[in-house]
C-alpha cells in the first residue's frame, strides 16, 4: 500500500513527471550520475589534462605578462637527467620504506599484544593512539624540542645511557642522523594507525578456528603462521598501502623539523615539487615533476592492489 | 512572501553599500611580523587621526612572509593596500604590475627621493636598479650587524685569559678573522658555571637564511655576482678564489665557534641564543637591535654592537624594505595618502624614535643622530657599504639556489667550497637561460 516508489512516484511533481516520461532507466541513471560526473570532471580530471599540458610549455604562473613557449619534452629531461631529482627520489623511498617496515612490524606486535583480554586493555588502546589525533604542525614542533642536541630529552637519555655528550650530536643536524630522526617521529605519530588496522583484522578472525587448530594440537606458533598472519594479511596489505600514499606525500612535518635539511638529507620529492611549483614559481616545470609523481604512485599502488586482491581471493 | 523578499533584499543591498563605503575608508598595510612592525601600528594612529582612514595590518612571521606575499601579489589577491616588501621583490613587482609606479605620483606631491639616503633609494626604490623608476618609498633601513656581551668582553679575567690565549688584546672585532678568532675563544668556555659559546650565525636552509648570512662574509671579501654589472657574466666572480675563501671562512665559523644544534638557524634562533646567554657574539639584522639593548637580562650595559668586519672590503648585507602601493588595491587613493604622510619628515622623525629605522635625510643627516642610540652609528656605517642580492624577476630561484648550495657545504658537509659556487654559477646560468637573458 505504501510502496516507497509510489510514494516518490506521487511526489515527483507533475511537469517533471511529464517530462521524465518515456525516458529510459539508463537515461534517468545518465541524469541522477552526470552532475557527479561533471564535478569530478571540473574538479579532477580538467586539471590533471590541464597539468600535462602545461607540463609541456615554460609557463611560470606568476609571470603572466610573459609568453608561453612551447618546450616539448625539455622538463622531463632536465628532471630525469638531474641528480638532484633521483637522490630526492632516493630520499623518498628510503622515509617510505623504513616507515612502513617499522610502523607494520611495531603495529602488528601491539595490535597482537592488546588483543589478550587483560585489565585496562581499553585505556591502555586510547593512550596509543594519541599521537595519531595530534597535529602534524603539533607534532613537528614538539619533536623539534624533543631533539635539541643542549636542551632536549632525546640527547639527554642517549648522554644518560652511553656517555656519549649531549650537545656533541644533532639528531636533525649534520651527521646522517636526520633522516631517521623523521623516520622515527613519523613511526611514533602513525604506528598506532596500523595497530588499529591490524587489531581490526585479529578481531575478526573467529574462536572456533583456533578451537579447532587445538583439537588438531596445532602448535602456537603454528597457529600464528597458518591462522592469524593469513587473515590479518588483506587488514595490514590495506594499512600499507595507506601509509605508502600518505608517506609518499609527506610534507609538513618534515618541512617543520628539518625543512629538507641538512643540505638535501631530508628533502623528499613533496617538499621539492613544491618549491619548484610555489617558491621558484617554475609551473611549467613543477607540472612534469608532478606527473612524473603521479605515475609513479599510480602505478605502484595499480600493482599493489592487483595484489593485495590476490591475497583477498585466497 | 513578496514583502519578506523585498525586505531581504533592500537589507542585503544596504549591507552591500556600508561594506563599499567602509572599505574606501580603510587601508591594509602588510609586512612581517617583528619589532618594527608593531612601531609601526602605533605610528600610523597619527595617520588614522588626521584622515580618518582606518589602519589594518596584515603581519605574517618572517619565515613565511615571502611565500605569503608573493602568493597574494601572483594571485592578484586584494588583501594588501599597501605592502613593505623585501628589496629582491622590486623586480618581479615591478614588470609583473603589482606595484603601482610612484613618479608622477611623486612628482606631484613634491616627495624627492632626494631627500633619502641613495643607498636606500638604490635598493628599496629602483626598478631597473639604479634607474629614476621608482616602485616603492624607502620605509626601513636595514643591513645585518653584530652584538656582543659587553659584560664579557670587559671582564678582566676573560681579557686576561683572551690575551693569553691569543697575544692581542680581546676587543670588537676589526676583521672577519678577528672575527672568527674571537667566536672560537669562547667557544665551550665556562662563563658563571655555565658553558658559553662563540657566535650564532644564520644557517636556516628554508627562506634565506644561510644565504643572508654567508655573503656577510662573501661581501666582506670582496664577492661579486658579474664581472660587469647588468652583463650576467658570473664565471670568475662568483667562484673567485677571494669567493672561495669566504665561503671556507664561513663553513669553519659554523663547525668551530657556533652552539650545538644551530644548523637550521635564523633571526629568531640567533636572538634566543643570545637572550638565553648562550653564546659571547651574534649576528641579526639592525632592526632588531632597540629591542636587544631594552632586554632586561641581556641588554643595557652587558651589549654592544658593531657593523659587519671587513676583510678586503667594508660591506654589509642589505635587509630592509620599501613601502609599495599594489595596483590590486581599491583604495589606492587612500594608499598614495598614506605615502605621502609617510614621506613626511616630521613621520621619519618620529619613526625613528619609535623604533623604525627611517632613512630619510632629515633623520640620519642630523648632528646628533649617530649619537641617539648605541647603534645608530654602527647603522649609518652599514648602510654605507650595503650590497644586496639579485633583484631579478627570478630572484626567488636564483635565491633558493644559493640555499642549496650553501647549506649543503657548510653544514650538511658536502663537497668543497669551490664546488658549491661553481654549481651555483651552473644553476644560475640555467635560471638566465631560462629567463632569456644568457
Amino acid at each position: 500500500m505504501t510502496n516507497p516508489i509510489d510514494i516518490a512516484a506521487k511526489a515527483t511533481p507533475a511537469p517533471v513527471a511529464r517530462r521524465l516520461r518515456g525516458l529510459s532507466d539508463r537515461s534517468i541513471a545518465w541524469i541522477f550520475v552526470a552532475p557527479t560526473i561533471l564535478l569530478l570532471l571540473a574538479v579532477n580530471i580538467f586539471p590533471l589534462i590541464w597539468t600535462v599540458r602545461l607540463s609541456f610549455t615554460n609557463y611560470a604562473a606568476n609571470r603572466p605578462g610573459r609568453e608561453v613557449e612551447w618546450v616539448g619534452l625539455r622538463n622531463y629531461i632536465r628532471i630525469l637527467t638531474d641528480d638532484g631529482t633521483w637522490a630526492n627520489m632516493q630520499t623518498t623511498a628510503h622515509f617510505l620504506i623504513w616507515t612502513i617496515i617499522l610502523q607494520v612490524v611495531i603495529g602488528f606486535t601491539l595490535a597482537w599484544l592488546i588483543n589478550r583480554k587483560f585489565k585496562g586493555n581499553d585505556l591502555l588502546t586510547t593512550l596509543i593512539v594519541i599521537p595519531m589525533m595530534l597535529s602534524p604542525a603539533v607534532v613537528g614542533n614538539f619533536w623539534t624540542f624533543l631533539y635539541q642536541p643542549q636542551i632536549g630529552l632525546i640527547n639527554y637519555v642517549v648522554e644518560l645511557v652511553s656517555g656519549v655528550p649531549a650537545s656533541s650530536f644533532s639528531m636533525l643536524g649534520p651527521g646522517g642522523l636526520a633522516p631517521w630522526s623523521i623516520i622515527i617521529v613519523d613511526t611514533w605519530m602513525w604506528t598506532p594507525f596500523v595497530m588499529l588496522i591490524c587489531l581490526a583484522g585479529l578481531r575478526s578472525i573467529p574462536d572456533y578456528i583456533y578451537e579447532a587448530a587445538e583439537v588438531d594440537r596445532a602448535s602456537k606458533w603454528r597457529q600464528f603462521w597458518t591462522i592469524t598472519v593469513p587473515m590479518v594479511l588483506p587488514f595490514l596489505m590495506l594499512a600499507v598501502l595507506f601509509r605508502g600514499i600518505e608517506n609518499f606525500k609527506m610534507f609538513d612535518m618534515v618541512v617543520l623539523l628539518t625543512g629538507g635539511g641538512p643540505g638535501n638529507e631530508t628533502l623528499l620529492a613533496s617538499i621539492d615539487l613544491k618549491r619548484e611549483a610555489f617558491e621558484k614559481w617554475r609551473t611549467g616545470y613543477s607540472s612534469a615533476y608532478a606527473i612524473i609523481l603521479f605515475v609513479t604512485v599510480f602505478g605502484l599502488a595499480s600493482i599493489y592492489v592487483k595484489a593485495l586482491n590476490k591475497v583477498k581471493e585466497r | 512572501m513578496k514583502h519578506t523578499t523585498l525586505a531581504a533584499s533592500a537589507a542585503l543591498a544596504l549591507v552591500w553599500t556600508a561594506q563599499a563605503n567602509a572599505q574606501a575608508n580603510e587601508l591594509t598595510l602588510c609586512w612581517a611580523a617583528w619589532d618594527p612592525a608593531n612601531a609601526l601600528v602605533e605610528l600610523s594612529k597619527d595617520f588614522e587621526a588626521q584622515s580618518g582612514i582606518k589602519m589594518n595590518f596584515e603581519f605574517v612571521p618572517w619565515p613565511n612572509f615571502a611565500d605569503r606575499m608573493l602568493n597574494e601579489l601572483n594571485s592578484g589577491g586584494q588583501l594588501c593596500d599597501l605592502l613593505i616588501g623585501d628589496s629582491q621583490w622590486l623586480g618581479g613587482s615591478a614588470e609583473n604590475g603589482h606595484y603601482l609606479k610612484l613618479n608622477d605620483f611623486f612628482a606631484a606631491e613634491g616627495i624627492s627621493m632626494d631627500d633619502f639616503l641613495p643607498a636606500a633609494v638604490y635598493a628599496y626604490s629602483t626598478w631597473p636598479k639604479g634607474t629614476p623608476n621608482y616602485w616603492a618609498l624607502p620605509a626601513m633601513g636595514d643591513a645585518n650587524g653584530w652584538f656582543y656581551r659587553k659584560d664579557w668582553f670587559t671582564n678582566p679575567d676573560i681579557m686576561a685569559a683572551y690575551k693569553e690565549a691569543t697575544g692581542q688584546d680581546l676587543r670588537e672585532p676589526q676583521s672577519q678573522k678577528e672575527l672568527l678568532q674571537i667566536a672560537q675563544f669562547f667557544q665551550g668556555r665556562e662563563i658563571d658555571g655555565k658553558t658559553v659559546y662563540g657566535a650564532s650565525i644564520f644557517t636556516e636552509r628554508g627562506s634565506e637564511g644561510i644565504t643572508m648570512g654567508a655573503t656577510g662574509a662573501l661581501y666582506a671579501w670582496g664577492f661579486k655576482y658579474e664581472n660587469t654589472p647588468g652583463s650576467y657574466d658570473m664565471e670568475g666572480a662568483v667562484n673567485s678564489p677571494a669567493a672561495v675563501e669566504a665561503l671556507e671562512f664561513y663553513k669553519t665559523l659554523y663547525d668551530t665557534a657556533t652552539p650545538p644544534g644551530y644548523d637550521n638557524a635564523y633571526m629568531e634562533q640567533s636572538l634566543d641564543a643570545f637572550k638565553s646567554g648562550q653564546v659571547a657574539m651574534a649576528m641579526n639584522w639592525f632592526a632588531f637591535f632597540p629591542g636587544l639593548y631594552a632586554d632586561p637580562t641581556t641588554g643595557g650595559d652587558k651589549i654592544d654592537f658593531f657593523v659587519n668586519p671587513p676583510q678586503n672590503v667594508a660591506a654589509s648585507t642589505l635587509g630592509g624594505q620599501g613601502i609599495s602601493v599594489v595596483s590590486y588595491s581599491d583604495n589606492v587613493e587612500g594608499a598614495l595618502q598614506y605615502i605621502k604622510w609617510f614621506a613626511n619628515p616630521d613621520v621619519q622623525k618620529k619613526w625613528w624614535a619609535s623604533g623604525g629605522y627611517a632613512v630619510h635625510n632629515a633623520v640620519v643627516n642630523d648632528p646628533a643622530f649617530p649619537e641617539s642610540t648605541p647603534f645608530a652609528g654602527d647603522f649609518l656605517q652599514a648602510m654605507s657599504g650595503v650590497q644586496d642580492f639579485w633583484q631579478e624577476p627570478a630572484y626567488a630561484s636564483l635565491l633558493l639556489a644559493m640555499q642549496e648550495r650553501l647549506h649543503n657545504y657548510v653544514v650538511a658537509d658536502q663537497g668543497t667550497a669551490q664546488e658549491a659556487l661553481d654549481g651555483l654559477i651552473a644553476d644560475w646560468t640555467e635560471v638566465f637561460e631560462d629567463e632569456g637573458k644568457l
